[in-house]
């Protein structure tokens, strides 16, 4: 499965503060009605906690669930 | 849905039937578009439209004598549109255009005997057929050479003659029509067509023709009716005739479905009702270009629209019932692909107003209802619809805030008091009031806070509706079956459908009866009524209010829509939920239903009007007076609804049946937290409750997985306590926390790939 890069998904100023690392883009599986997605995202390297960021949540990602909440 | 009930739904909606001028003129010519172009001053295009329908189009716009101009709806403010004049002005401004193609020949031989206006139309719609045409007359167009200039200049016939030429006809002329030639012309055509009153003696044996087919006594025989003077009517026998011809040569019914053939009444309906009258443009000789424009500008472009002109949701989708209901059965057999009418469907307000409205009764709430059903029984509903609504509504029926008692110190109940849950959400401290003043009248008055599953109804979810119904009824029993005192018209109504054993009585009629609590403040105010949509069909519900208003010396305000036709304010059928832009629009056009205040009798229309900063007021204010300025009370935010709830059952129990603190706390409610004015703000548009911010901070708080800002420091954690992943970001503050934002998201994060 390919990954998708958006540019929403930007995170700048955030790190993980359980580890004290920076956070990097890396591929991220998100899952929602049965439909898979790999999606690169602002990860902890360390503990692979993934941030959402807020543009991304009530943007694109929230027009995806739309579209499949339809299908 | 079946098709069957497809074309049953799609018959009741009359938008798109025939104008009455069209379905009046017995050549149906679509003068609705002609006066839209003519109105544009496109008359080219304008002429096109005639010249598409007329026979000899240059002949007859000049002569019509526009039998449409007494249906039209226009006569009724100001007069029929003068089409008459409107044709003639167009025939003598637009660029001609050639005849229309003919279909393939078929094969087959007719013949038209008599050349007056009956006869050269009749060819020229046989020659339009494919039919192999030849009139026989002494000279074409013979009655209209007797017509001044004025009427029919020089040319204009002559160039519909070569019109009929390039259409194929061959014209005969300079030949006596005799019962000779009709002899022959039987014997050797497939259909004869006699248009002149030529041979009316010598075939007078054969009676008039039938008014239906125009057939004669003689097999393939078809007369004009004689003495006709009328030349649309005698241009539409021709196109009768040419019909019958075809019919005939094909060897089908002459008689079947011909209904609509003539001119025929139209079920389509148009409100004129503040429609400004206008009197026609009448020049003294023909129009001159900004008359004609003018006049074809009084046409009121006839279509029904009742119900979109009268709601928001019909008008946002862009388009009417009849479209609707067909888009809603097309998403039903989409197996594969994008589902275009969730949203639609789910939207509508089910509030009935469009089935009052509608001159054929066209119920959209009924459809959509149904449509939310199948899509909640084959598992296509979207999840996010009206999850927020059933998780509300089961929180109203749950542990921390249900409540189902005798009245204090009492065994039994007489009568039971069920306010409703968006009542005691929005104003516990008059669900105390009323409960107070109903056990100090009437005694033995128990007590049901619950919500009356109108919720799982409005969501399409039956089977959730009658679980909820059942628990009532097994709790309604427990309490002996006592008579239920009911305030919220949607409760009322939920509950007489859904327990029908029940005798369920309305607060209001109760009022009426026993008279107005000594609480209630005399007024000396207008208020405007708003009507729940759920009293609509209940007339003593509705002339309840209005006497208790009168007895309190509030004067009326009847807003436009009101009573019977009352409009939602934006919360029925779980709009609010599934669609929430289309829920403030909705809610926005009813505030602007009247300049004064509004009084209601249902806590979430007052709550909905309040949203929009209108002054809104419960009934209950004026009857239990007691703070100040109610009218502008703000609605309560999603989180402040549940606390309410929850605090009244709390303040009951211990105040009433001093029973303390029996609801067990769950550990995220002692989460100490404080919000922002962004926070709140963002919480209420995204429905992000109080509660779910604090499970957020106690997971964080327990797993110290959380993400920092190197600027601002504060913090950022997540939770996905069911199906939704709420985040917070916050500032620990005083031993609690300080909420900045909280967004949500109902993606599930698997995981990195790490």
């Amino acid at each position: 499965m390919s990954v998708i890069k958006v540019p929403e998904a930007d995170a700048a100023g955030w790190k993980c503060d359980t580890c004290n690392a920076e956070l990097e883009q890396l591929p991220v599986e998100l899952e929602y009605l049965d439909s898979l997605f790999n999606v690169e995202l602002p990860v902890c390297p360390k503990c692979d906690m993934v941030l959402i960021p807020e543009n991304l949540a009530l943007g694109k990602m929230n027009q995806v669930e739309h579209l499949l909440e339809d299908k | 849905m079946e098709q069957a009930e497809l074309r049953k739904w799609e018959h009741k909606c009359i938008q798109e039937e025939t104008p009455q001028c069209t379905a009046a003129c017995p050549l149906h010519v679509d003068a609705r578009t002609f006066c839209s172009l003519m109105g544009q001053r496109r008359w080219d295009k304008a002429w096109s439209v005639l010249a598409r329908t007329l026979p000899l189009p240059g002949v007859l716009a000049r002569l019509c004598d526009a039998p449409c101009r007494n249906e039209c709806v226009r006569k009724d403010a100001g007069g029929g549109i003068e089409i008459g004049l409107l044709e003639r002005f167009c025939a003598d401004n637009a660029k001609p255009v050639p005849p229309p193609r003919p279909l393939p020949s078929r094969g087959k031989s007719t013949a038209v005997l008599g050349g007056d206006l009956a006869g050269l139309c009749a060819t020229w719609e046989l020659a339009r057929r494919g039919f192999d045409v030849t009139l026989y007359c002494t000279t074409p167009g013979k009655d209209l050479l007797g017509l001044p200039q004025a009427t029919l200049p020089e040319g204009v016939l002559e160039r519909e003659l070569e019109n009929l030429a390039k259409l194929g006809a061959k014209i005969e002329s300079d030949r006596a029509v005799d019962e000779a030639l009709l002899n022959t012309a039987l014997e050797e055509k497939d259909a004869v067509f006699l248009a002149s009153d030529a041979l009316a003696e010598a075939l007078s044996d054969l009676g008039d023709p039938d008014e239906l087919t125009l057939g004669t006594g003689r097999s393939g025989l078809f007369a004009a009716p004689r003495g006709e003077t009328s030349p649309i009517l005698k241009a539409a026998a021709g196109r009768r005739a040419a019909n019958s011809m075809e019919r005939f040569t094909q060897g089908v019914s002459l008689v079947a479905n011909r209904e609509l053939e003539g001119p025929y009444k139209t079920r389509l309906y148009t409100n004129i009702a503040g429609e400004e009258p206008a009197p026609p443009v009448i020049p003294d000789g023909g129009y001159n270009e900004v008359e004609a424009r003018d006049e074809a500008k009084r046409c009121l472009q006839c279509e029904c629209m009742e119900c979109v002109k009268n709601c928001e949701y019909l008008k946002h989708f862009k388009s009417y019932p009849k479209v609707y209901v067909r888009q809603i059965y097309n998403n039903e057999s989409i197996v594969m692909g994008t589902r275009q009418a969730n949203t639609m469907i789910n939207s509508c307000m089910l509030c009935g107003l469009c089935k009052e409205i509608c001159p054929e009764d066209f119920p959209m709430a009924e459809v959509c209802l149904q449509a939310r059903r199948t899509l909640v029984d084959t598992g296509t509903m979207p999840p996010s619809a009206h999850e927020f609504a059933l998780r509300d509504m089961a929180f109203a029926n749950g542990p921390k805030a249900a409540l189902v008692r005798h009245a204090p110190g009492e065994d039994s109940s007489e009568y039971v008091f069920f306010p409703g849950c968006q009542l005691t959400a929005s104003d516990p401290e008059n669900v105390e009031a009323a409960y107070a003043d109903l056990r100090k009248r009437l005694g033995k008055v128990g007590l049901m806070l619950l919500c009356c599953s109108a919720p799982a109804e409005w969501s399409g979810r039956q089977a959730l509706m009658n679980e909820a119904m059942d628990d009532i009824k097994q709790q309604w029993k427990a309490l002996g079956s006592p008579r239920i005192i009911v305030s919220c018209p949607t409760c009322l109504k939920t509950l007489r459908q859904g327990l029908p054993e029940a005798e369920v009585s309305s607060h209001w009629s109760l009022f009426r009866a026993l008279g107005l609590p000594e609480s209630a403040a005399g007024q000396n105010t207008s208020l405007a009524i708003n009507d729940p949509c759920a009293a609509r069909h209940d007339t003593v519900l509705l002339e309840d209010v209005r006497d208790l208003l009168e007895q309190l010396g509030v004067s009326v305000v009847e807003p436009k829509l009101s009573g019977q036709y009352t409009e939602c304010c934006g919360y029925g059928g779980l709009l609010d939920s599934a669609n929430p832009e289309l829920g403030k629009a909705v809610r926005e056009r009813r505030s602007k239903a009247a300049e004064e205040d509004f009084v209601t009798y249902c806590a979430m229309c007052r709550d909905m009007l309040a949203k929009t900063g209108k002054h809104a007021l419960h009934f209950y204010d004026l009857l239990y007076p007691g703070r100040e300025n109610a009218g502008a009370r703000p609605s309560p935010g999603y989180s402040a609804r549940r606390e309410n709830r929850a605090r009244l059952k709390e303040k009951l129990l211990a105040d009433l049946w001093r029973e303390a603190g029996q609801a067990e706390k769950a550990p995220f409610e002692s989460v100490a937290v404080e919000f922002t004015e962004t926070a709140l703000q963002n919480m209420e548009e995204r429905r992000i409750l109080k509660g779910d911010v604090q499970k957020v901070l106690l997971q964080t708080q327990k797993t110290g997985k959380r993400f920092v800002h190197k600027e601002t420091g504060h913090f950022l954690a997540s939770h996905r306590p069911v199906i939704v992943t709420y985040w917070v970001e916050y500032e620990e503050k005083n031993g609690g926390f300080l909420v900045h934002n909280t967004w949500s998201h109902r993606m599930h994060v698997r995981g990195a790939g790490s």
